[in-house]
């Protein structure tokens, strides 16, 4: 891997996320990367297969802005408001391409980037008991155990070409620390081949925290400082979640005329990730 | 004429299932709000888990989010999710697993997939989460859900969560270590599964419920219990708990967040 680098957002974007790539922004609520997503939209990929548990808003964009062609996911909707209506759209009607599902719970998609980063080519749970997720989706196998014969359900790896995160800090030389919920972030970076993370600030020395992880900077391939990088969704200790933004979405996302508009206002229509919140500013 | 409503009547009646210091799997939604009003009045030792890895959480308002920040704040501590669903839930350490739903069929399996066919639905719903392995290992699981003929449906179109699965033993025989589904708490009463058949059965009326409004609003013959307990109403200190409870939530989801510099 090639040494980590202090970069900007766009940079990092332009050379690590392709056409076609298999991306995926991780942040289980928390620490969600929505500027990359917003700069991924920006630069116009196409065909990429998204990879994340919950989709969350920023797949929501993602989607209906015609990135993606297929998603892997356990969870797609707004969390306590209701439908990701980009994503049904895309389900139900192919618009604005239609988008193949590979489709997981949250236990079996945890267990795939376990897998994943510790390069083996499953993971293995007791798991998918009973569902119909196992007809629908041709990935999910089983395997006998050789020790006891029980039957135990199996996920391939995921291994993403680039995984991004958002975190609260890193230091010069590309360590980064985060802390809070962690959801998978930990799996999901270790399980890609390049790693690109925003943060809050970067700093001389990362501080000590509680229940706080550190990706060191050898398993990082660029870092860009992004304040407010994860809005709407937060990060612990720097800003909270914008509940009214995610209760906002659910009318903005609604139609499809509407929702263009908003992503050319505020997200086309800015040039970067501070443009894009003075532009929520001017708006509010 | 009631001074309650049947969503919050709901509630309370969840919230009375639980007992204290249990080790409880929790949902966002009516499953919050009913875990949270337990410890709130009988159960202050109830232990909350979220899928979010934030265990033994203490929220002052309800979360929006299943990984709300008020749910990291006031953890006992907070862990990976990897951790959650392999060291907790698969491992045996969770007691009671909250479900909701967009269908339930008479065995207490849970579709919040998809109405319609998988590769053709006419809606799109969220999809499984953690439901799936909540309902296989969680030691019972509480289901939560509004009863009407296009939620409570003979026929599932999409089985995401096992309960009894088709019922006379047939989960048994599966790999699932919990014991599936305990009761089903809906706008009218309780649905508790018949020992021998797992076929949910009408056990429980709320004051002002009757059988008929029951059996109309489910999409199978429903069974009835040979005798029907009459839950009490929510108790003044329920009911004011609960809604002091939403009043914060409502404050504070509605909070202008500032936006970072």
């Amino acid at each position: 891997m090639s040494p980590p680098k202090v970069t900007t957002l766009a940079e990092a974007i332009a050379r690590h996320v392709t056409d076609g790539a298999c991306v995926a922004l991780e942040g289980f609520t928390h620490l969600i990367p929505f500027a990359a997503g917003h700069e991924i939209i920006r630069q116009g990929r196409r065909g990429l297969h998204l990879v994340r548990m919950t989709p969350d808003l920023v797949y929501d964009q993602m989607i209906g802005m015609g990135c993606a062609n297929r998603l892997t996911f356990s969870w797609g909707g707004n969390p306590g408001v209701g439908s990701l209506h980009r994503l049904r759209d895309a389900v139900e009607h192919g618009w604005p391409a239609p988008l193949e599902l590979d489709e997981h719970t949250h236990a079996g998609m945890a267990a795939a980037y376990c897998a994943g980063a510790a390069r083996l080519p499953f993971g293995v749970l007791r798991g998918y008991i009973g569902t119909d997720l196992v007809a629908a989706n041709p990935r999910v196998r089983s395997v006998e155990c050789p020790y006891t014969g029980e039957r135990l359900a199996t996920v391939p790896a995921i291994n993403p070409d680039v995984t991004i995160l958002h975190a609260q800090r890193a230091d010069r030389q590309g360590n980064v620390a985060l802390h809070g919920i962690l959801g998978a972030q930990r799996e999901a970076a270790l399980a890609a081949r390049a790693l690109v993370v925003t943060v809050e600030e970067i700093v001389e020395e990362i501080p000590p925290a509680m229940n706080g992880i550190v990706l060191p900077h050898w398993v990082v391939s660029a870092v860009a400082r992004c304040p407010g990088g994860a809005y709407p969704a937060y990060a612990q200790g720097c800003y909270a979640r914008d509940n009214a933004f995610y209760q906002r979405w659910d009318a903005i996302a609604r139609e499809r005329d509407g929702f263009r508009a908003w992503m050319d206002r505020h997200v086309l229509g800015s040039r970067d990730h501070a443009e894009f919140l003075a532009s929520l500013r001017e708006a509010a | 004429m009631s001074d309650w409503t049947r969503d919050e009547m709901m509630t309370v009646a969840a919230a009375r299932l639980l007992w204290d210091r249990c080790v409880c799997f929790v949902g966002i939604g009516l499953p919050s709000a009913a875990c949270n009003l337990a410890r709130l009045t009988h159960a202050p030792e109830i232990v909350l888990i979220y899928e979010s890895g934030t265990l033994g959480t203490r929220p002052q308002v309800l979360p929006l989010s299943i990984g709300d920040g008020e749910l990291a704040e006031t953890a006992a501590c907070v862990i990976p999710l990897p951790e959650v669903f392999s060291y907790y839930l698969q491992a045996g350490r969770v007691d009671v697993g909250f479900l909701g739903a967009a269908q339930v069929d008479r065995h207490g399996n849970l579709n919040s997939t998809v109405v319609g066919a998988y590769g053709a639905p006419v809606t799109r719903l969220p999809g499984a989460g953690g439901a799936p392995e909540i309902a296989a290992h969680a030691r019972q699981t509480f289901v939560m859900l509004k009863a009407t003929r296009r939620s409570f449906v003979g026929k599932l179109d999409f089985c995401t969560s096992a309960g009894f699965l088709e019922g006379r033993g047939a989960r048994a025989s599966t790999t699932a270590r919990g014991g599936g589904p305990r009761a089903v708490i809906t706008d009218f009463g309780l649905l508790e599964p018949d020992p021998q058949s797992e076929e949910l059965t009408l056990t429980a009326l709320y004051q002002g419920a009757t059988v008929d409004e029951a059996r109309n609003a489910v999409g199978w013959p429903l069974a009835v219990a040979a005798s029907i307990t009459s839950i009490a109403p929510p108790s003044t200190l329920e009911l004011d708990t609960l809604r002091a409870l939403h009043a914060r939530t409502r404050e504070a989801h509605s909070r202008p967040v500032q936006l970072p510099a």
